[in-house]
């Protein structure tokens, strides 16, 4: 069988998996957590606790602020401690709800059983209430809340479900461990998303450098007896796990700019919220925790840990053996997409998927140098974007230009950085031009939208 | 031969009287009349071509200005109330002088007052830094310190303190064209007027946390603790969002404020003392005590009651004297 992947772009670094053999193993309770209410893209959750009141495992802790929004639980059971402004993993204050741990205390509706239950409710309304009750969120790092995803605009039809197992990131080895050790739940996980999206066929998407994986899967699949989901193994490119790219490999069909993934009849839902929507529907328990990869040269210890949500990054790396002295920065996400943590006191969410401890020599850039147009950047960009024009542009200030360049289509997947030889720092000029363009397009929509409206209110007026 | 020269010399003279007068026709015709002012205008500009009037470029004001009824919402703040008077004369309109302006830095967050949590080793861009993170600091709205204004600034005004890791103004140099606002995305920079004799008063931190973890971020933090608001007499600080602001036009340069800033977030510049702070608030306290007095002397007298009560503004003074022994 031919292996698939995406038509354009993309770049192939080592895959550097050196946690793939150490099985998710529950990291103690810590003595405190904090929980972030702003853990989704969307408005942050408000909270509904206050100072003093005593909490269980699972209890709801904050409710969403809007549509775009999600429940938020407390992972652990104890005393909330403070309500107030703590920095996150970038530093910047947003409120997080602390709580002291005292025992390990489960609300009695969650069913904590590991027996596997395959019996899917026929409501699909139902479902989707408790995907929505369950806090559950995209699990692959844009944290969208998956209710919102589910419930595509009238009048879009969805053909296809992809389940996204690539980890096309070098190092993480999450996703491959959830598959080995929890391939059951997650094929279930796959068969209700199936169902929600009206029987439409599925597909479990794995990289080929996961062959266990791979064969794992298809074994669950024959062995549960479910119809119309299949494996698809994908070549190794980064990034593959991307959405549109994943798509476009496992569909043939390309998302316009601007566009959502249900315009090509796609929804895509990474492995771990695959998992996360099992334990939501079949065993009331919501998003709690995740499992955490925690890798890299001058890591303490090669590990993926089972870690509640709201744990402090620094308890993780000192239960496997404090920050070692050589380690110069630790990366919350993958080598190319992740974001240094700014301070080692910040709290995961649940969107952290890994901690990659780098040591100074991996994480220095060389010193800048001319373009020389060889123009590998553009030939790496999966969007299809021209990444030296951007960058130009971005220093030139010129906004405009840069959205009829389709700045706003750019995925921050750090092709072009990566495959420059002259080291220009093309991402970070382009996403300084992304974010005033995309803040551009909005202030135009609003203008449309305030502009129709009194548009239509002058025309009732001389009615 | 001759006749050679003579028909082509001929001939090339008569193309070129012709062609001549074509030109002449066409040039006639096709005339674009232009406001002769405009050179004018243009010619007494400074030539910095620096956009700090709102225009692309001198040439593009000189136009504006020549085409708007009058100069109110054109000013070139480079060249200042000098320029201006002369593009008046030109344009035989009336120019008000306007305040000379500074640029004004915003964050006294200095290395010793601020210390680093962490550090930044990417690309030395403050509007990278501010796409990626809250910046190496505790505090996410003070200064990243990557000279981006630095390199805004087309007239040398700026530079980097390596002492402090703060942005330095040549008040000299400065022709508050804004370049450095706008550059800045932490938006630090503000430009206000100069004062008399340069002297100004203004909170020199933008940080819109709440008091502890503003103070715990920085020394020097702003708190908004409200007590420079209180003290004013001139109505000209208002404390919106934790943090406070001085209205350069209502403020009458007491500085009561800056001797009553808890954190010194509160900056005095250019006055020919140093701040005798313990004088200044002898003189608060007076007035306070005063003010006291007066207000329970006018309720004994409506209600004979109510006299015995501590009046508020005692019990205000009492507060800031707790606050000032902390």
């Amino acid at each position: 069988m031919s292996k698939h992947t995406f038509s354009i772009g993309g770049v192939h670094p080592h895959d550097n998996k050196m946690s793939r053999e150490c099985r998710i193993e529950p990291l103690p309770l810590a003595p405190t957590v904090y929980i972030s209410v702003a853990q989704h893209i969307g408005a942050p959750a408000v909270p509904v606790v206050a100072v003093g009141d005593k909490v269980k495992v699972g209890q709801v802790i904050a409710e969403p602020g809007g549509f775009v929004s999600a429940f938020i639980h407390s992972s652990v059971s104890g005393t909330v401690k403070s309500i107030g402004p703590r920095a996150d993993l970038s530093g910047r204050p947003s409120t997080h709800i602390e709580i002291a741990v005292e025992g390990d205390e489960w609300l009695e509706t969650i069913d904590t059983s590991d027996t596997l239950v395959t019996e899917i409710p026929a409501d699909n309304k139902a479902i989707l209430d408790k995907i929505r009750m369950g806090g559950v969120v995209g699990l692959g790092g844009a944290t969208f809340p998956t209710h919102v995803k589910l419930s595509p605009p009238p009048g879009s039809k969805c053909e296809r479900v992809i389940i996204n197992g690539c980890e096309c990131e070098p190092y993480l080895t999450s996703d491959f461990r959830t598959l080995l050790e929890k391939g059951e739940q997650v094929v279930v996980g796959a068969a209700i998303l199936k169902q929600v999206m009206g029987g439409v066929p599925c597909t479990i998407a794995i990289e080929e450098n996961k062959p266990e994986a791979i064969a794992h899967i298809r074994e669950v699949i024959g062995k549960l007896g479910f119809s119309g989901i299949e494996v698809m193994e994908m070549k190794m490119m980064y990034p593959q796990g991307g959405e549109k790219q994943l798509i476009d490999a496992v569909m043939g069909r390309q998302v316009g700019s601007g566009a959502l993934p249900i315009s090509v009849g796609a929804v895509v839902q990474n492995v771990a919220t695959a998992l996360a929507v099992y334990d939501a529907v079949q065993k009331n328990k919501p998003i709690v925790d995740n499992s955490v990869t925690i890798t890299g040269q001058c890591a303490p210890k090669q590990a993926n840990l089972l870690v509640r949500v709201g744990t402090p990054l620094r308890y993780i790396l000192d239960y496997l053996g404090g920050v070692p002295e050589n380690a110069a920065k630790v990366i919350s996400g993958g080598p190319m997409m992740g974001r240094a943590v700014a301070n080692l006191d910040a709290a995961t969410v649940k969107g952290t998927g890994a901690l990659l401890l780098l040591t100074e020599k991996e994480t220095r850039r060389a010193p800048e140098s001319h373009c020389i147009r060889c123009g590998k950047c553009a030939d790496a960009c999966p969007m299809g974007l021209e990444p030296f024009l951007l960058n130009k542009l971005a220093r030139a200030k010129d906004w405009d230009a840069m959205e009829q360049n389709a700045a706003q289509d750019c995925i921050e997947c750090g092709c072009c950085l990566y495959s420059c030889p002259a080291q220009i720092p093309l991402l970070d000029n382009i996403r300084i031009g992304k974010g005033i363009v995309l803040g551009n397009i909005r202030a135009r929509a609003a203008a449309a939208k305030a502009a129709a409206e009194a548009a239509k209110a002058s025309a009732d007026a001389k009615k | 031969m001759v006749n050679i020269i003579i028909w082509t010399i001929a001939v090339v003279t008569v193309l070129g009287l012709l062609l001549a007068l074509i030109l002449y026709l066409v040039a006639k015709k096709f005339k674009v009349e232009e406001d002769p002012r405009i050179d004018e205008v243009e010619k007494v500009m400074p030539g910095a071509n620096c956009g700090g009037c709102g225009f692309a470029g001198c040439r593009a004001f000189a136009e504006a200005a020549v085409k708007a009824p009058n100069l109110d919402n054109n000013y070139c703040p480079v060249g200042g109330n000098d320029t201006m008077a002369q593009v008046a004369a030109i344009l035989g309109y009336e120019v008000k002088a306007k305040a000379p302006q500074v640029a004004v830095v915003r964050c006294n967050g200095t290395c010793q007052a601020r210390p680093k949590v962490n550090s930044y080793d990417g690309f030395s861009s403050c509007a990278v830094k501010a796409t990626l993170y809250a910046g190496d600091t505790g505090c996410s709205y003070g200064c990243l310190g990557c000279g981006d204004c630095v390199a805004a600034c087309q007239f040398g005004a700026l530079s980097m303190d390596p002492q402090t890791g703060l942005p330095v103004v040549d008040e000299e140099k400065c022709t508050a064209c804004g370049a450095c606002t706008k550059a800045c995305p932490k938006h630090i920079i503000e430009i206000r007027p100069k004062g008399p004799r340069g002297m100004r008063e203004f909170v020199s931190c933008v940080n819109k946390d709440k008091g502890p973890v503003a103070k715990k971020a920085c020394a020097n933090a702003c708190i908004g603790c409200g007590i420079c608001a209180k003290t004013c007499t001139h109505d000209a600080i208002t404390v919106e969002g934790n943090v406070a602001y001085i209205d350069p036009a209502k403020c009458k340069l007491c500085r009561e404020c800056e001797a009553m800033c808890p954190t010194g977030a509160i900056h005095g510049v250019n006055f020919p003392k140093p701040l005798d702070k313990e004088n200044i608030k002898s003189r608060i306290k007076l007035r306070q005590q005063k003010a006291a007095e007066a207000a329970s002397a006018s309720a004994s007298l409506r209600d004979p009651v109510r006299a015995n009560a501590p009046a508020e503004a005692v019990s205000v003074a009492k507060v800031k004297e707790e606050k000032k022994d902390e």
